[in-house]
């Protein structure tokens, strides 16, 4: 994955915001935030998961002429994908802030691929964990946001217990 | 200048908690999808989460828990004050789910000085199960990565 264009917009954080539930003044006020300590509206901490929406090769969402292997009427049959760092569920994400994300900021990003390492899980089989390290910068090619995320492969559904 | 003093909230020691997700809704998995572009059937496809996936239903996005746990963080540090943040997803959270999550006030130490606030976090669901742990260390003074301002 790797996105050369990700504009951070104020009408995006909002919805993010609404999205996860916090009714922060400070990711949708502009006034009220002006008037506060940041100055400005600023993203919350997990917005840059949203760059997503601006990886071209992102495989987790429907695109036209390319099969989708999430259901229409009925389940598609289509295999999902298995991307290096995209498979079946999410471990862990960890964050690193150089500096707050403001609208106006234009990021891009720079990948590199992690370890991987298999353990034997209780509920989940045998786990291939991968690793993948990935680099938001600005404009000015300055890192901003540093992300680290670990993602996991199980052998057996986890469902609930 | 003077460091500002730390809030008495965050002395080391203390314990906090929030609820950061009520019986989470179907729609609010859609929402996040929406929002943050993943749109893993998974998460969004019933159809596809049960027949296929082998899963009872949809489940969130540890990122939607991550956010959520996030909103404790900041309601506690503070804005623009945090420095790293992170989670280990533990169990999956379904619809339906209450999210409840918890901080602790650590003690300064050697890669986390007296400057920053480092708390522990869990987050447990409905049944008092985790569901995700992690951490996050924010500035007391200041904003990230940006000289004071007046």
């Amino acid at each position: 994955m790797a996105i050369s264009w990700f504009p951070v917009e104020a009408g995006h954080i909002f919805q993010f915001a609404r999205a996860i539930g916090d009714p922060n003044p400070v990711y949708r006020d502009q006034d009220a935030a002006a008037a506060g300590p940041t100055g400005g509206i600023i993203a919350p901490p997990t917005f840059v998961e949203a760059g997503q929406h601006f990886d071209p090769d992102f495989l987790y969402r429907p695109e036209p002429g390319r099969a989708w292997f999430g259901s229409a009427a009925e389940p598609s049959g289509t295999p999902p994908p298995v991307a290096a760092g995209q498979t079946a569920l999410h471990a862990e994400t960890h964050l690193r802030f150089h500096r707050n994300l403001r609208p106006g900021d234009v990021l891009h990003t720079r990948e590199t691929q992690g370890d991987s390492w298999t353990k034997t899980g209780r509920r989940g089989g045998l786990l291939t964990f991968h690793e993948v390290r990935r680099e938001y910068l600005d404009a000015e090619d300055q890192v901003v946001v540093e992300m680290r995320v670990v993602s996991v492969t199980t052998e057996h559904v986890v469902d609930a217990e | 200048m003077t460091p500002a003093p730390r809030p008495d909230a965050l002395a080391p020691g203390s314990e906090h908690a929030a609820v950061v997700v009520e019986n989470l809704s179907r729609a609010q998995i859609v929402q996040y999808a929406g929002v943050s572009g993943d749109c893993s059937p998974q998460h969004v496809d019933e159809e596809y989460a049960r027949r296929v996936g082998g899963y009872p239903t949809v489940f969130a996005h540890g990122m939607l828990t991550m956010a959520a746990a996030g909103r404790l963080v900041t309601d506690l540090v503070g804005d623009g004050k945090t420095v790293t943040f992170g989670m280990r997803f533990l169990r999956q959270v379904w619809p339906g789910d209450s999210l409840t999550a918890r901080a602790r006030v650590e003690e300064p130490d050697s890669e986390c000085p007296a400057e920053f606030t480092r708390l522990t976090l869990t987050v447990v669901n409905q049944h008092g199960q985790p569901v995700a742990s992690g951490y996050a260390t924010a500035l007391v003074d200041g904003l990230v990565g940006e000289a004071p301002r007046p």
